[in-house]
């Protein structure tokens, strides 16, 4: 895309970087995706509920498709239907995960045919390949000033939100028993989460894109988990690591032509496992 | 005009009923061994397996049948460890989506920007495409799959049903855990070419759920869940011959007709049976 490569000199490389207007579209889309996506996948990792995020992030591909189908923006179809997956998910009144053998047979069920709802969509406006691909795995093209306008609202709601249900969800998720018999409204916080949970799917799918959500959400946070086990160090930590993932990322697709998701899930998942290998237990590191 | 009277439509049927047989009672045990989360993985290993083997030069198939059967005794070494750790699984599967996507970068420069639809047939599937050389080798490998099923049936079911006792009788755990992950994949990388590496749920977890809805007892549910898969696939293909509606979507959208129904239809009965 570029004229010239990248330089050794930094300056002069956020410069190309910032030089098309698409680009500054994307690197700000991608900056509120990923404090969000920092926050968010904290408290998913905490709670467990990585297959949650999974399902609703697939649920998402229908919703985008069919934002574009109806000449609607693609974040906006993501939003509708991630909500509305996780009000029904909440309406079921059991926690969405992989343990039980009906509810991920349900889950199951439910992605291949939202998958295959979203490959109809797509094939109903006559989307090419690369559309396809844009949903399942993400783009630094065509994020447009509306979108960047509905992320950016977005993400600034749900982290005020978070921070001001931060302290009761912690507690709720930590110890649900206790928090229960000291009156923390802990179903109404769970359900409150999942549509947080939602809100952040659908908006950091237009980055990584359906499929890889998980780089983005669960990764970070992962690693932010085995590093520190303070709340308050554990989120800055999972926000840093997901903004650092996603700069570079978008800088190095911006350079190479090939697709941002590979450079973020590569880069999230070389983290996670060198997290891994320095704090485990009787690891290479570390023999026992 | 028959649809019969179509090569293309005639290979879809062969080879599309003998995947299904074959997903339908692999996926029976899947659901009961509560290992979904493996068949959703080797179905985003097979994408990256079939597009590296395209990359290489080699047959798309040889690609994905090797990537499949590779991870899926990695999975079996790992055993019961891996289970329940779906934050480490996940990363490690989104990377190999993420290699994935690079793999496709890389075949679409590589080629003429025609060829960028490879991916989404890897993807979605492409059961009317089928050419004579694949729908032999898709319905042989399903075939064979189903003998290989049917003869260790019992003792799998017992193992999945009550592990200590059947080891406690010589069941050999490991062998048939390795063995039955390895069906597994055979079963997601022939289900490739049919339904897609996404859309494997509907045809290996779908009907099997059906068959749990429906029937508690072991044989009935396995005959069920075949059956049912077989089904959805030429009624998919049948009203996709009428309808300009993808295949793919037919499949997955009658498998989840069904699912709901069959749902609906449980909970009637408990109602009933408590009246």
């Amino acid at each position: 895309m570029p004229d010239q490569g990248p330089s050794w000199d930094v300056v002069a490389d956020v410069q190309l970087l910032l030089q098309f207007h698409f680009m500054q579209n994307a690197l700000l889309a991608g900056t509120m995706v990923a404090m969000l996506a920092g926050v968010a996948g904290y408290f998913v990792v905490l709670r467990g509920q990585s297959f949650a995020a999974h399902m609703l992030s697939q649920v998402g591909f229908p919703g985008a498709a069919a934002g574009v189908l109806i000449h609607a923006s693609p974040v906006l179809g993501l939003i509708v239907f991630c909500a509305g997956a996780a009000l029904g998910l909440g309406a079921l009144g059991r926690e969405v995960d992989a343990g039980h053998r009906l509810e991920s047979a349900a889950i199951g069920s439910i992605l291949a045919f939202s998958l295959g709802l979203g490959f109809l969509f797509v094939r109903l406006y006559g989307g090419s390949a690369q559309g396809i691909y844009a949903f399942l795995f993400g783009t630094i093209l065509g994020i447009t000033d509306r979108d960047v306008q509905l992320t950016f609202a977005v993400a600034l709601a749900t982290i005020a939100v978070l921070a001001a249900i931060g302290r009761p969800l912690m507690f709720a998720s930590v110890d649900p028993d206790v928090a229960v018999a000291r009156g923390v409204p802990v179903r109404m916080l769970s359900l409150a989460f999942l549509l947080i949970l939602a809100l952040s799917v659908a908006i950091t799918v237009q980055i990584v894109g359906t499929l890889l959500i998980f780089a983005l959400l669960v990764a970070p946070a992962a690693s932010a988990l085995q590093l520190t086990a303070r709340p308050g160090r554990g989120i800055a930590l999972s926000i840093v690591l997901s903004l650092v993932f996603t700069w570079l990322g978008l800088a190095l697709a911006y350079f190479t032509n090939v697709p941002v998701g590979f450079f973020i899930t590569t880069l999230a998942f070389a983290f996670y496992v060198a997290v891994r290998l320095v704090t485990a237990p009787g690891a290479v590191m570390a023999p026992a | 005009m028959s649809m019969f009277a179509l090569e293309f439509m005639r290979n879809a049927f062969i080879a599309g009923g003998c995947i299904a047989l074959a997903a339908g009672l692999v996926g029976y045990f899947v659901v009961l061994r509560n290992q979904v989360f493996t068949a959703d993985a080797l179905g985003h290993v097979a994408f990256t397996g079939g597009l590296g083997g395209v990359l290489a030069g080699l047959n798309l198939l040889a690609g994905v049948f090797a990537s499949c059967i590779a991870v899926a005794l990695a999975i079996g070494a790992l055993g019961g460890r891996a289970r329940g750790r779906d934050v480490a699984i996940g990363t490690v599967f989104a990377w190999v989506l993420g290699l994935g996507v690079l793999f496709l970068s890389l075949y679409t420069t590589a080629r003429s920007a025609a060829s960028g639809t490879l991916g989404v047939s890897v993807l979605f599937g492409s059961i009317l495409g089928l050419q004579p050389a694949q729908v032999i080798v898709g319905s042989l490998t399903a075939l064979a799959t189903v003998a290989v099923m049917i003869v260790i049936a019992r003792p799998l079911l017992f193992l999945s049903i009550d592990p200590e006792v059947a080891v406690a009788r010589g069941v050999p755990a490991r062998a048939l855990t390795s063995l039955f992950f390895i069906l597994v994949a055979v079963t997601v990388a022939e289900s490739v070419q049919a339904v897609g590496a996404l859309l494997i749920f509907a045809l290996i977890v779908t009907p099997a759920a059906i068959a749990q809805n429906l029937s508690t007892r072991p044989w009935a549910g396995m005959a069920l869940s075949a059956g049912i898969a077989v089904a959805v696939v030429w009624l998919g293909l049948t009203l996709a011959f009428y309808v300009a509606l993808p295949v793919s979507f037919l499949i997955t959208g009658l498998a989840f007709a069904l699912y709901l129904a069959s749902n609906f239809a449980r909970r009637m009965v408990r109602v009933g049976g408590l009246a």
